[in-house]
């Protein structure tokens, strides 16, 4: 596989040499001078100084072959976006992933179609929410192409789920249960399972449903 | 009519102040509230705060604006505002200022109107050293 990654920060450097070691070929692209010498002395000619959001820059690290991959992975979030786009749009690369370092941007993403992200910040902050022990629907994965997400809700003892049989919930459509954990055991989710108060359920979810589905599991 | 101008320097305060003296009602935004200062005498709005924050924008007035112009100094923050002022509050007319050519001429072919003051002083300086020469031959 050929992929160009942009922005030899941490990410991009950890991630370029990763590529390297599985066997890929790789262009990395650094703007900074002494960063990028820094990278040229430990990766080598795979290494080329300039901004990757300059068409020529993209060119010479032979964005018109196509690569397999892009990787949008600079710290500034419009540079990520406009590298993915010319990527995607200018030269038919087939994926482009872009680093959202600001996660109020995440929409700006979405709206102009680069819908392949991936934000740190976000994903700390499902982590975080995920063990704080009174939480209400969590957000584990999203599928942003597909239009599914994953969620987990915990089941109180009031909650209106509590004591229901899966098939006896009022899901809305467009929701599914996967699986139910009890006493640190998943079992996956059966029409005939039985919800207790203390359960985390896990479900599928089309994005916009999460508050329907929150109110038949949480309440 | 109703414009926004994102980016108050030299040029988009220029601007403003022209559009204003137009009869225009205009509303400038800029990540440094000093930049107030470059506009004088100033009627119009002016919101301070980055123009990627969706509530900065919503409150300069975007979604009822006839106009749009993108002028900061950074040309992919230019690019990606323009295409979200057309894309999710449908401006009608979004102008943004792009100086390096060749995404100017990228992002004019997919539907964003782009100024490139660099490809225009490129053509006037090539222009004038002709003309000279051309007189001096």
């Amino acid at each position: 596989m050929y992929a160009i990654v942009a922005g030899g920060g941490k990410v991009g450097s950890n991630v370029a040499r990763s590529l390297l070691a599985m066997g890929h070929e790789v262009t990395l692209i650094e703007q900074e001078r002494e960063r990028f010498e820094q990278l040229e002395a430990e990766l080598g000619v795979v290494v080329i100084q300039g901004d990757a959001t300059e068409i020529h820059v993209l060119e010479r690290a032979g964005i018109a072959r196509p690569p397999n991959l892009v990787l949008a992975v600079t710290g500034d979030d419009e540079d990520n976006l406009v590298i993915s786009q010319l990527a995607k749009e200018g030269y038919s690369v087939p994926k482009a992933i872009a680093r959202v370092n600001d996660p109020r941007n995440q929409q700006h993403f979405d709206l102009l179609g680069i819908t392949q992200t991936v934000c740190a910040t976000s994903g700390l902050l499902g982590l975080v929410e995920h063990e704080v022990p009174e939480h209400g629907l969590v957000k584990l994965f999203e599928l942003r192409r597909e239009g599914l997400e994953l969620v987990e809700a915990q089941v109180g003892a009031g909650s209106p789920a509590a004591g229901k049989r899966v098939a006896g919930l009022a899901l809305p459509e467009g929701a599914r249960l996967v699986s139910v954990m009890r006493g640190g055991v998943a079992e996956l989710a059966r029409g005939e399972t039985v919800i207790r108060p203390g359960d985390q359920v896990v479900a599928v979810v089309k994005p916009g449903l999460e508050q329907q589905l929150r109110r038949v599991l949480v309440g | 009519m109703k414009a926004v101008i994102v980016g108050c320097g030299r040029v988009g305060s220029s601007v403003a102040k022209a559009l204003a003296a137009d009869g225009w009602d205009v509303t400038c935004v800029d990540e440094d509230g000093g930049a107030l200062a470059r506009l004088g005498a100033w009627h119009g709005g002016f919101v301070t705060g980055h123009a990627l924050d969706t509530a900065v924008l919503e409150s300069a007035g975007v979604a009822d604006a006839d106009a749009a112009v993108v002028a900061t100094d950074g040309d992919n923050t230019n690019i990606v505002i323009g295409q979200v002022l057309q894309k999710r509050w449908h401006v009608p007319c979004v102008v943004v200022r792009v100086l390096d050519p060749a995404r100017a001429a990228f992002y004019e072919e997919r539907g964003l109107r782009t100024v490139c003051p660099t490809k225009t002083a490129i053509s006037v300086i090539s222009e004038a050293v002709q003309a000279t020469a051309g007189r001096t031959v």
